[in-house]
């Protein structure tokens, strides 16, 4: 980080999605905000830098999170218990960017967002260096919505490919900015033993239409399909494991996530 | 702007994993709306199995106690089922088995709509889910055991506040996990694209049959047509036909609850706002930071944070206006029908009934107002027992 202090300065000084994959297959971590408490939150996402994130995903907690699983609903309804709102997350990313430029992300429902107000949200972003959001109601064709404005503030609206995608895949991926994020399975988030989802093929015709890195996030859990999964694609994105270490660690979670950030990194090194 | 818009209200919010199946069924149903064979199938199951046309009955006794204009009562109660729940069934389930679907999944929230889901299932040998909060399980016992009886699972909905919008969450989550077979069957004119238009078609029988019984029975159109809105779908139906019609008011009747101050209701179009939810832009009953407000009704079946999105756009056009009902209300009208008419109405129509009560006596006489009576009362008499502190054990 510059010395340099204030917000019109955030947007210049921070990484940005692209900076993620710049070194290697990234490790893309998510993490409820204020999950058990906003304070938490900020320890939990420098100790997931520390441990290797490339860049880290903030979830903005919804009341009712449709495409998410058991784990992640619950970690929406303990933060919004804890009274998170999403101007104490703005704010709570602005304390973290005084202490690292590491590349941040958004991950949440459009309601919160549209309520706040397109202008205000994504001229908040930018004040404190977010620089995508991935909206899982938001699909390519109600783009219009906030794409523009979002870009006006140097925030990437990220694009989500799903496995009945098909024939879709390539407008998508031709419109899209920042990186794709490939939704592995069919359903929600949460932890998976199998996937069995063709995902050398959907990213075969991700490449094919365009040069954006592409991630795969849903029901990644363990070392083993990180790498196999790595193998595949650009970065792993994982959600439900580590919302889990913080549900049964609460407060005490940081060295849990710490050590589990590690690991998977970990496997994700040296792949090429 | 994306697909399937009333002005600025409507769309497909929805994830990227369920949108090819909603663009797969727009398809289907532009087809199948113009095919013959699914329109005659569709008539006769609509005449032979649930029973239509309904009455378009002159309550004469009210009238005169009223002493304004005539009131009509079409009677959705009187469909196989007990509301109007059925027409969209029929349809949206012979149009999923028609697209190649072996089985059929819905929200319910009283239990009405997953009975006429479940019906069409066993009828058309289908399998059937239906998800229902845990809580609204507990209160409509009977209405689970009854979806049993056809024949379909029913799973208790855990999540969030375990009423009607946590099963509208969990049904959606089921459909993004399982699209090839399964045809979610929404049961009113809320959703994403193309729901509110299928469901609407689907029940516009209403107003289609209405409108020529009244020209029939008065030689001319009625004042006002008067309905119950949750969701909205027996309302849309009722005044679908009417829409081109200017002199003819349209009036929606919301769950005002306790009251729309009290915080207790689900008044959306007094106290929501405008959002994105269940994958349609509309007015919803949300906090400050766009956070889904839990709603409060005795009618579980208006108990719904949100409205359709063409209700949404008729509000807003000025085409029809939608009013406050309280739970107080609701009752008296539940009980007068029933004193005066000999008709137990359910608490849902029961909002339209009382909002009539008020709107005929201000009437001249030889004007007319239809108010559609979207379901039968059976199911609603232990609760109003309840709510007039009766104890009773059924």
């Amino acid at each position: 980080m510059t010395e340099r202090k204030g917000e019109d300065t955030a947007m210049k000084s921070v990484r940005t999605v692209r900076d993620a994959f710049a070194g290697g297959k990234a490790f893309i971590p998510f993490i409820t905000a204020g999950d058990p408490c906003i304070e938490k939150t900020e320890e939990f996402i420098l100790a997931m830098e520390a441990a290797g994130a490339d860049m880290i995903e903030i979830g903005i907690p919804f009341s009712d999170p449709i495409a998410e699983g058991v784990v992640i609903q619950e970690a929406d309804l303990r933060a919004l218990r804890s009274g998170t709102t999403t101007d104490a997350i703005f704010e709570m990313v602005g304390r973290l960017r005084e202490k690292t430029d590491m590349p941040l992300v958004f991950m949440g429902y459009l309601n919160p967002v549209f309520h706040y107000g397109y202008e205000r949200f994504f001229r908040r972003c930018e004040e404190v260096g977010i620089s995508g959001i991935i909206l899982p109601d938001l699909p390519f064709e109600e783009k219009g919505e906030c794409a523009e404005i979002a870009a006006a503030h140097g925030v990437d609206v990220i694009s989500m490919i799903a496995p009945t995608s098909q024939e879709r895949i390539r407008s998508i991926a031709q419109e899209a900015c920042g990186f794709l994020y490939v939704v592995s399975s069919m359903g929600v988030t949460g932890m998976r033993s199998e996937i069995r989802t063709d995902l050398a093929g959907i990213l075969d015709a991700i490449r094919e239409a365009t040069d954006l890195p592409a991630a795969v996030g849903f029901g990644i859990n363990t070392p083993e399909q990180a790498a196999r999964i790595g193998a595949l694609a650009d970065g792993v994105i994982v959600g439900s494991a580590i919302v889990k270490i913080v549900a049964e660690h609460g407060e005490d979670a940081a060295p849990y996530i710490t050590n589990y950030v590690s690991g998977m990194k970990k496997a994700l090194r040296g792949i090429k | 702007m994306g697909r399937g818009r009333f002005g600025q209200f409507g769309g497909q919010y929805v994830p990227e994993t369920l949108m090819n199946e909603l663009l797969r069924l727009e398809e289907a149903y532009e087809y199948y709306k113009k095919d013959p064979d699914f329109c005659a199938e569709l008539d006769s199951l609509m005449k032979n199995y649930a029973g239509r046309p309904s009455r378009l009955y002159y309550a004469e006794k009210m009238t005169q106690e009223l002493g304004g204009a005539k009131v009509y009562l079409k009677r959705e109660d009187l469909n196989h089922t007990g509301a109007h729940k059925i027409n969209n069934c029929l349809g949206q389930v012979l149009l999923a088995k028609k697209m190649g679907k072996t089985r059929v999944i819905a929200e319910t929230g009283a239990g009405q709509h997953g009975v006429a889901t479940a019906t069409v299932a066993a009828l058309l040998g289908m399998e059937c889910e239906i998800f229902m909060g845990a809580v609204d399980c507990e209160r409509q016992a009977l209405n689970v055991y009854r979806m049993e009886l056809l024949g379909a699972k029913v799973h208790p909905v855990q999540s969030g506040t375990k009423v009607l919008k946590d099963a509208v969450n969990e049904t959606m989550r089921e459909w993004a996990g399982r699209v090839d077979d399964t045809h979610y069957v929404l049961g009113s004119v809320m959703g994403p694209h193309p729901f509110p238009t299928i469901v609407r078609d689907f029940q516009a029988v209403i107003s289609q049959e209405a409108r020529q019984q009244i020209l029939e029975a008065e030689g001319r159109l009625p004042a006002a047509v008067v309905a119950c809105v949750g969701g909205g779908s027996n309302a849309i139906g009722a005044f679908y036909h009417f829409i081109p019609d200017e002199g003819v008011k349209l009036i929606g009747c919301e769950a005002a609850g306790r009251g729309i101050e009290t915080g207790q209701h689900a008044a959306t179009i007094a106290k929501g706002s405008l959002g994105v939810f269940h994958g349609m832009k509309s007015y919803f009953c949300q906090n400050e930071y766009g956070q889904i407000d839990e709603v409060y009704s005795i009618s579980a079946g208006l108990d719904y944070p949100g409205i359709g999105p063409e209700h949404a756009w008729l509000h807003e056009t000025g085409r029809a206006q939608y009013v406050p009902v309280t739970d107080e209300e609701a009752v008296e009208a539940f009980e007068y029908l029933a004193r005066t008419e000999g008709i137990i109405c359910a608490i849902e129509s029961a909002h339209a009934v009382a909002h009539v009560l008020r709107l005929a006596p201000q009437l001249p006489k030889e004007e007319s107002v239809i108010v559609c009576l979207s379901g039968r009362g059976d199911k609603d008499v232990a609760a109003i027992a309840r709510y007039r502190g009766v104890d009773i054990h059924d």
